[in-house]
């Protein structure tokens, strides 16, 4: 079977600076990847790529058996790509419930005319959102937030909103950009058990980010690492853990070392 | 149209893109710094016309202490607007900054309704800058040489100031990033009141020779340069200085063409800036020097 | 609350305003339905501006050339052939102008409809641009539609305007547009177009990531919003019975962001409330500019200081009360009703305060 997600020798360059380059990915239906690499390898720029913020310099993505180069970001979700970011970007001065019907909304057909008449095929169509998104809140364990402001929640339920906000999408990919930044170990492992529930449970394929290596090695069944833009390593969390050039981008060539 | 008639819409084209080029330094300075369009900017130049003005007329000071006054004094009130308009609004979104600039240039276009009212005033011309000469036949003023000559001696100074003084070194740190700069232990505050004064003294040497060579003032004389300085900014590539410049020169020089080789179109003189604006941020929207200022996702 | 009480409760109150309208209208002198007309004009665009920078933060400044095309379009459509010839003195009309006569009605949709397709126009290359630049783009639009209409003489009669349009806006026409825009703003913004329309007021690049298409939905905004301008700009040239280009310069679009911006950006309510208490206010104000005569002295009128006291006023909301009236709140029936409740319950507070002091006299 063809995997579910493909990246073709991924180029990306900024004027003169080369911030992704020749970067291949192949995701299977159902894994959980992740990307890992040091700060400024071109981890987020690769999910900017994928979900259309970027249009590649050269290279090219398949989705599901389609290409999906340039795209933009829009049509990408509505082909069930998802994303969260590494800084939330949640829709602040909305409620919970509101953030999660936008997710919702690329599922209405009616176009503004029948909204504003409210006709039964439009109103049917809200009802199911709002219903639908009240669901999704139960399940992701947020629903007591409903009616707050998303930006008076606390963080770790910030997090979980933006996650829960990508799944209204109806994503069969998500990507995930530093899920567990800013979490006490207790708070990375509910969010690891959060990860395998909602992978069971919406059916999905998750690439995530993530510097937390205890999340990484505890979920990711197969590991990308990424330096200077360079895919210098694959393999499950034990092959990484052992090898040379993965400690050695993460570490630095240690001088007395090589004396 | 003979090539005499050429060189003098040229050396007319250059005379009014210079003045354009000293309005759109201050444009430029201040989005650099503040990412805000200081739609005030067009009133500064109208009240150095009126300070002149005055110095000359009511205090019956020599016109060049005059001039020099008027500088200063609309300089101070540069930054004066900046401390009672913009600065409150410093971690606002900056839609209200705008909203608030906005306000102000209704506030002193208003004012000066009031105060100076409605109807034109003559602008006193010294004769120094009367005076006519001939280049083969044709009648040059010496405005069209001195005008440019200043915008250039302007530009080398401010130049100077931004790429070789401390202070320069401040404000390009502020226009990189505020916060970091304000973590080298720059005075933020201070160096957008000084982005503040040059901007305004240099708008306010083009709102005197504007007057010079159109020398009939009004409170809303500063509309339609301003909006035309702010499109020469971008033009020229929002953010940098020497883009504003020539940005300003292209702008002036399109213009008066516009209007010699299509006098038809004359009367849409003042949209031409417009649609100019519309093509850049279209094809361009760095402008000419300008470099990509993306959103970080 | 239920929704039908509410409902039923809007109801009443329109009704019931329609009705003091049916008596203002009788019993009002001409000068006072003329502002109340205006209020209703105001309200429509005040809405229309608060849809595109308030509720979609797209901040647009071309009002004033969308109210131009309709104002223009709706006069051409319903000026009797006649008139016609009269306006046309110094240069010759275009002909097939000559003999359109439509019913107002028709004419102020086709004005809006007209503006809405400028606002397509317009909206392709410039809803691509960041914030500010929109601004400064939109209102170089508008001023490009003053130019052009100032130069195409045939068509519009140049600087000289159109006079003697039939005067056919009243409180009913104003009132009855505003009030359609209301109910309009009320269920565009509170469905899930609303929703996204607000989302990318919060964050442009988030909401693209969730599947909304920006473009097409700032363009919805923005066609509307240009719409809802040119129905205003109708409408105003049906209540004046001339327009020209004058008329439509940056200051009529600094007037209704005065609305916006005092009833607070992203508020239908407070767009309502702003329109009314700004066109009230700028009429009254007319005292200022106006001579007094005190018997022993003589103070001149000031032309102009309505608009720096107007201008004063924009700068000190915005610097000290930023979300102006109502903010992104609504007046709403519940709140409404929370409110009496409290001045309710204040009352029996200091009753029983009063009581207290006066059982221990006796």
């Amino acid at each position: 079977m063809a995997p579910l997600f493909q990246a073709n020798n991924l180029v990306m360059q900024f004027g003169g600076l080369t911030a992704v380059n020749k970067v291949s990915m192949s995701i299977e239906k159902g894994e959980i990847v992740g990307l890992i690499g040091p700060n400024g390898a071109g981890k987020t720029t690769v999910f900017n790529i994928i979900t259309g913020v970027y249009r590649p310099t050269s290279g090219s993505l398949i989705f599901n058996g389609r290409n999906i180069t340039g795209l933009r970001p829009d049509q990408v979700a509505k082909l069930g790509i998802a994303r969260t970011f590494q800084n939330i970007r949640l829709f602040r001065d909305l409620t919970v419930q509101e953030n999660v019907e936008i997710g919702y909304h690329l599922r209405i057909h009616s176009g503004p005319w029948r909204a504003v008449l409210r006709t039964p095929k439009y109103v049917a169509e809200e009802k199911m959102i709002k219903e639908r998104a009240s669901q999704l809140l139960a399940q992701v364990g947020l629903v007591e937030y409903r009616h707050e402001k998303a930006g008076a929640l606390p963080y770790g339920a910030q997090r979980r909103l933006e996650i829960a906000r990508a799944l209204a999408t109806n994503p069969r990919l998500l990507l995930l950009d530093e899920p567990a930044a800013g979490m006490n170990p207790n708070e990375g492992l509910e969010l690891m058990a959060f990860l395998r529930e909602i992978r069971k449970q919406f059916d999905l394929t998750i690439l995530l980010i993530e510097h937390d290596m205890r999340v990484v090695m505890g979920i990711c069944e197969r590991i990308y690492v990424l330096d200077y833009g360079t895919l210098i390593a694959e393999g499950t969390p034990e092959q990484i853990q052992k090898n040379p050039k993965v400690i050695q981008a993460y570490l630095g060539v240690d001088d007395s070392v090589r004396d | 149209m003979t090539l005499t008639e050429f060189l003098q819409h040229m050396a007319n084209g250059v005379s009014l893109g210079s003045l354009y080029a000293l309005i759109a330094i201050g444009y430029t300075m201040v989005y650099g710094i503040l990412r805000l369009i200081n739609f005030a900017h067009g009133d500064i130049f109208m009240i150095a016309a009126y300070v002149a003005f005055f110095g000359i007329g009511i205090f019956s000071l020599p016109w060049w202490v005059s001039f020099i006054l008027a500088v200063v004094i609309t300089a101070f009130i540069g930054a004066l607007i900046e401390r009672a308009g913009y600065r409150p609004l410093r971690n606002s979104p900056r839609i209200s900054v705008l909203i608030s600039a906005i306000g102000i240039s209704f506030l002193l276009e208003n004012l000066g309704l009031v105060l100076f009212g409605g109807r034109p005033k003559a602008f006193y011309r010294p004769p120094v800058f009367a005076q006519v000469f001939l280049v083969k036949g044709v009648a040059v003023q010496v405005l069209t040489i001195y005008i440019p000559l200043v915008t250039i001696v302007l530009l080398a100074c401010l130049l100077y100031l931004v790429h070789k003084t401390k202070t320069g070194m401040a404000m390009r740190a502020c226009s990189r990033d505020f916060e970091t700069a304000r973590l080298m232990a720059i005075n933020v505050d201070r160096i957008v009141s000084v982005t503040f004064v040059v901007g305004s003294a240099l708008a306010a040497v083009g709102g005197i020779m504007w007057s010079l060579k159109f020398p009939q003032i009004h409170p809303l004389m500063g509309i339609f340069p301003g909006l035309k300085c702010f499109i020469a900014a971008v033009l020229g590539g929002i953010g940098n200085i020497t883009g504003a410049v020539i940005g300003g020169f292209i702008l002036g020089i399109l213009e008066i063409m516009l209007v010699a080789f299509f006098p038809a179109l004359s009367g849409y003189r003042d949209a031409f800036a417009f649609v100019i604006l519309i093509l850049i941020l279209l094809f361009r929207p760095t402008g000419i020097l300008g470099e990509t200022m993306a959103e970080k996702v | 609350m239920k929704q039908t009480t509410k409902s039923l409760l809007t109801l009443a109150t329109v009704i019931l305003f329609f009705t003091v309208l049916y008596f203002a209208n009788k019993y009002l002198d001409p000068y006072k339905l003329i502002i109340l007309t205006l209020c209703g004009i105001n309200v429509v665009l005040g809405l229309s501006m608060n849809l595109i920078n308030g509720f979609t933060g797209q901040f647009s400044l071309g009002h004033a050339g969308f109210m131009a095309v309709g104002a223009y379009t709706a006069a051409l459509l319903t000026m009797p052939p006649e008139v016609k010839e009269m306006n046309w003195f110094a240069v010759p009309m275009w002909p097939p102008l000559h003999d359109l006569c439509w019913p107002f009605f028709l004419a102020v949709i086709m004005g809006g409809l007209v503006a809405a397709f400028f606002g397509f126009l317009i909206g392709i290359p410039v809803l691509r641009l960041r914030g500010d630049y929109l601004a400064i783009a939109t209102l170089g639009f508008a001023e490009v539609i003053r130019v052009v209409i100032i130069n195409v003489k045939p068509l519009t009669n140049g600087a000289l305007g159109l006079k003697a349009i039939p005067v056919v806006t009243d409180v009913f026409w104003a009132w009855g547009a505003a009030v359609l825009t209301i109910f309009l703003m009320i269920r565009l913004i509170n469905s899930s177009y609303g929703l996204a329309l607000k989302s990318i007021n919060s964050d442009e690049i988030a909401a693209e990531a969730m599947g909304v298409n920006l473009f097409y939905h700032k363009m919805l905004s923005f066609v509307l919003s240009s719409f809802l301008a040119g129905v205003g700009g109708a409408l105003l040239g049906g209540l004046l019975g001339t327009v020209d280009p004058t008329m439509f310069t940056f200051l009529m679009t600094f007037n209704i962001l005065l609305i916006v911006v005092l009833g607070g950006l992203g508020s239908i309510t407070g767009s309502v409330i702003g329109a009314v208490f700004v066109t009230i206010l700028m009429e009254w104000l007319r005292i200022v500019e106006s001579p007094v005569d005190l018997g022993f002295v003589q103070i001149p009128g000031i032309p102009g200081m309505r608009m720096v006291i107007f201008s004063f006023l924009l700068v000190l909301v915005i610097i000290f009360y930023q979300q102006g009236l109502l903010g992104r709140r609504e007046l709403t029936w519940e709140g409404i009703f929370n409110l009496l409740r409290q001045v309710q319950e204040r009352f029996k507070k200091r009753n029983k305060d009063k009581s207290v002091p006066s059982s221990e006299v006796g």
